[in-house]
């Protein structure tokens, strides 16, 4: 689904991503764990087109395409979904209007028709179910004075509604209490099928007991410089990094 | 800032105007140039009474000893007052007794500006008074009306057929000394729209009136009088369009608006006259004084929703006469290219108890320049004057410019007056928030605009609210790449 061959990226004149390799199967679920500041976000960023980062080296192919030759909202009508670390807020905007807006438009380039209200409707009260969202912040504008627990929620839920092949996370485990955290694992989980993907990045190893990931990828400095599996998360939650990154230090 | 999203953000290009088109069909006009003389031919025309002739003779008399205002935040280019026609017609023999008899190409027009004039309207529940260069062509529903006792007719008609109110009324709230703009209409204004809404009555539809200039080199001078008597209620809504050309047009149009005791009237302007082009040539200069009187336990609330026109100078104010009166005010003001809009309102707290709510919001694009300017005056016996006061101005791209010139007069000190303002700007995290839903850049900025100016657009009502969203996407074509 994904294949990402020696990406670098820079934003300005500092190079963040240094060498990523990276293959994502359907049906797979990967956690990409690493200190800060190590690239996890812009490696997020730069798969959903943030055009803050420039792409100087390397190939990013996704089902069959040339990821990075696509603009943001083709990614995203392609099946690429961002979960965001700091969700937006758009004033004036309900939750539910915007969301009407993009299904529609995933929709269109589907060659499918809008939903109707009806539909619409029904769709939007089975997933916000999903990650038992109050049904009340549909009807409120765009992440506005939404909790940080209730921005993240919404990230899933928007993420139910859009139905996509590749879903990245990042950091959504970040600000959430134990419950909040249970519900947007369980969110994942349920999400999860044969035919999708997700790459959750994370910090703690704690929404990992709820997301099984299949692989676990350190990055460290802009590169995967270790990939174990659901073990090394454990290992990494005990022992730190230092075991890994002591190699790496003197570059 | 990434390129793509700054090209979005900054690149220019003129959105497509969709009402700029002109309509071939024959046109009566007089020749250039204001005197006594064209003011007779005026009167004439139009088969007015010679007191209404007297009253027009005496404001040209008065305009032409006052000067041009400028005071506002605008460059506006000389005008040649001698160098527009202020008379143009659609060519029409005889009077119409059904829309049958409309020239086609006329309803076409009107069709093409979205206007349903016939059946559908009974649907819309609008009652259309159509205004096209400076004669009223149809007034639609006015038998629904006249069973309540309302009148809603051109104020030609109006000047013939109710003169008693007319001369109680007109120029009643907007005396012709008030500016250089109102003494001018004053003296030419060729049509408009008159309302009468009796004691008592709730008008049972949305009154409408569409202007629409289109001969070549004219102004359009129309005069709206509105009177709500007591206990009245109605909901009256105006359009403009104008076709594209590369030469400026003058409007200035004169609104009065009468609120009796305990009346209710809403207003609501959706104003898309012709802006310019990208370079800024041509477009509408938009000169109107808008004004209403409330009379005790009166309410006037103010709508407009401003899109179009190269310039746009106008304020419409409450002058809060009677005790427990209140005023609303709630404008988007928005300018693209080269458009400048110097706009905001007035709201004179006379009466004790009175109350006003301003919400403006503007958004400045390209390399327009938009200013709100307001007074909020107490006068000293207006006790428990309250206003509430908020500005905002959103502004995309970095080469335009947003201004507010908030006066407050109090003379009262028992007055609680508050006032907000921010500026913003539409984040490069908002658009790349939206994108990464599956929106295109242009309709997100659409939905941001849309957004910020909800609280506006949510007081119009419903048709008019659809149209006024579609609008302000239309006008920022192009300003998003």
């Amino acid at each position: 689904m994904l294949k990402i061959e020696n990406l670098h990226a820079k934003v300005g004149d500092k190079e963040i991503l240094k060498g990523i390799n990276l293959e994502v199967k359907a049906g797979e679920v990967h956690a990409i764990m690493g200190p800060n500041g190590s690239g996890k976000s812009t490696l997020a960023s730069v798969l959903a087109g943030n055009e803050k980062f420039d792409v100087t080296q390397g190939s990013v192919e996704y089902n069959g395409e040339n990821l990075l030759e696509l603009n943001v909202e083709e990614r995203s009508r392609k099946g690429l979904f961002l979960g965001f670390q700091y969700p937006v807020e758009i004033p004036g905007v309900t939750m539910a209007n915007f969301m009407k807006i993009a299904v529609n438009e995933q929709r269109k380039a589907r060659g499918e028709e809008p939903l109707s209200p009806a539909e619409y409707l029904k769709l939007m009260r089975e997933k916000s179910a999903i990650v038992e969202l109050d049904s009340k912040l549909t009807s409120r504008a765009v992440n506005e004075g939404f909790s940080g627990g209730e921005k993240k929620k919404n990230e899933i839920f928007q993420m139910a509604m859009l139905d996509p092949k590749l879903a990245i996370l990042d950091e959504t485990d970040s600000g959430l209490d134990i419950d909040a955290l249970r519900i947007v694992a369980t969110g994942v989980t349920r999400l999860k099928r044969e035919d999708n993907a997700t790459v959750v990045i994370t910090h703690y190893q704690r929404l990992l007991d709820y997301i099984v990931p299949d692989y676990v990828h350190v990055l460290y400095k802009g590169r995967i410089i270790y990939t174990g599996d659901k073990s090394l998360a454990l290992k990494l939650e005990k022992e730190g990094y230092d075991w890994l990154i002591n190699d790496y230090k003197e570059e | 800032m990434g390129k793509d999203n700054q090209n979005i953000l900054q690149e220019l290009e003129t959105s497509d105007y969709k009402y700029g088109f002109v309509t071939d069909i024959e046109t009566e006009t007089i020749g250039r140039g204001l005197s006594e003389e064209v003011i007779r031919l005026i009167s004439q025309k139009k088969g007015e009474p010679e007191w209404m002739l007297e009253r027009r003779l005496k404001a040209y008399r008065h305009w032409l000893t006052m000067k041009h205002p400028n005071w506002a935040h605008l460059d506006i280019p000389e005008i040649d007052f001698q160098d527009v026609i202020y008379y143009a017609a659609p060519k029409q023999t005889k009077k119409l007794n059904s829309m049958d008899e409309v020239d086609p190409e006329l309803k076409r027009t009107f069709d093409k500006l979205g206007i349903p004039l016939e059946e559908q309207m009974a649907l819309a529940g609008v009652a259309v008074d159509a205004v096209m260069d400076s004669v009223s062509v149809k007034t639609t529903f006015r038998d629904t009306l006249a069973e309540k006792g309302i009148i809603f007719c051109s104020i030609s008609e109006a000047i013939k057929e109710h003169p008693e109110l007319i001369k109680k009324y007109l120029g009643s709230v907007v005396p012709y000394t008030d500016n250089f703009y109102a003494a001018l209409n004053a003296a030419v204004f060729s049509d408009g729209s008159f309302c009468y809404i009796p004691k008592g009555v709730r008008c049972p539809m949305e009154l409408s009136t569409y202007f629409r200039i289109n001969a070549q080199g004219t102004g359009q001078f129309e005069r709206t009088l509105i009177v709500a008597d007591e206990g009245a209620y109605v909901s009256y809504l105006e359009g403009c369009t104008a076709p594209r050309r590369d030469e400026n047009q003058l409007h200035a149009a004169v609104v009065e608006i009468v609120v009796e005791k305990d009346a209710d009237v809403k207003y609501s302007t959706v104003q898309n006259w012709y802006p310019g082009d990208k370079e800024g040539r041509g477009g509408i200069y938009n000169f109107v004084t808008k004004r209403g009187l409330c009379k005790q336990g009166a309410h006037l609330s103010w709508t407009q929703v401003e899109t179009g026109s190269a310039i746009t100078w106008k304020y419409p104010s409450c002058v809060l006469l009677g005790d427990n009166s209140s005023g609303e005010f709630y404008s988007v003001a928005m300018t693209n290219n080269f458009q400048q809009a110097d706009t905001g309102t007035k709201m004179i707290h006379l009466g004790k108890n009175t109350r006003s709510r301003i919400v403006s919001k503007g958004i400045s694009a390209g390399r327009s320049q938009n200013a709100y300017r307001g007074l909020v005056q107490v006068a000293k016996g207006a006790d428990n004057a309250r206003n509430y006061s908020q500005c905002d101005s959103l502004l995309i791209g970095d080469k335009c410019g947003a201004h507010t010139f908030p006066v407050i007069k109090n003379a009262n000190p028992s007055a609680v007056l508050e006032h907000e303002a921010t500026t913003s700007k539409i984040s490069e995290e908002q658009l790349f928030y939206c994108q990464q839903r599956g929106l295109s850049a242009e309709d997100a900025v659409g939905l941001i605009v849309n957004g910020y100016a909800r609280e506006v657009l949510s007081k119009l009502p419903m048709e008019f609210a659809v149209e006024a969203q579609k609008l302000l996407s239309i006008s920022l074509e192009g300003s998003v790449g």
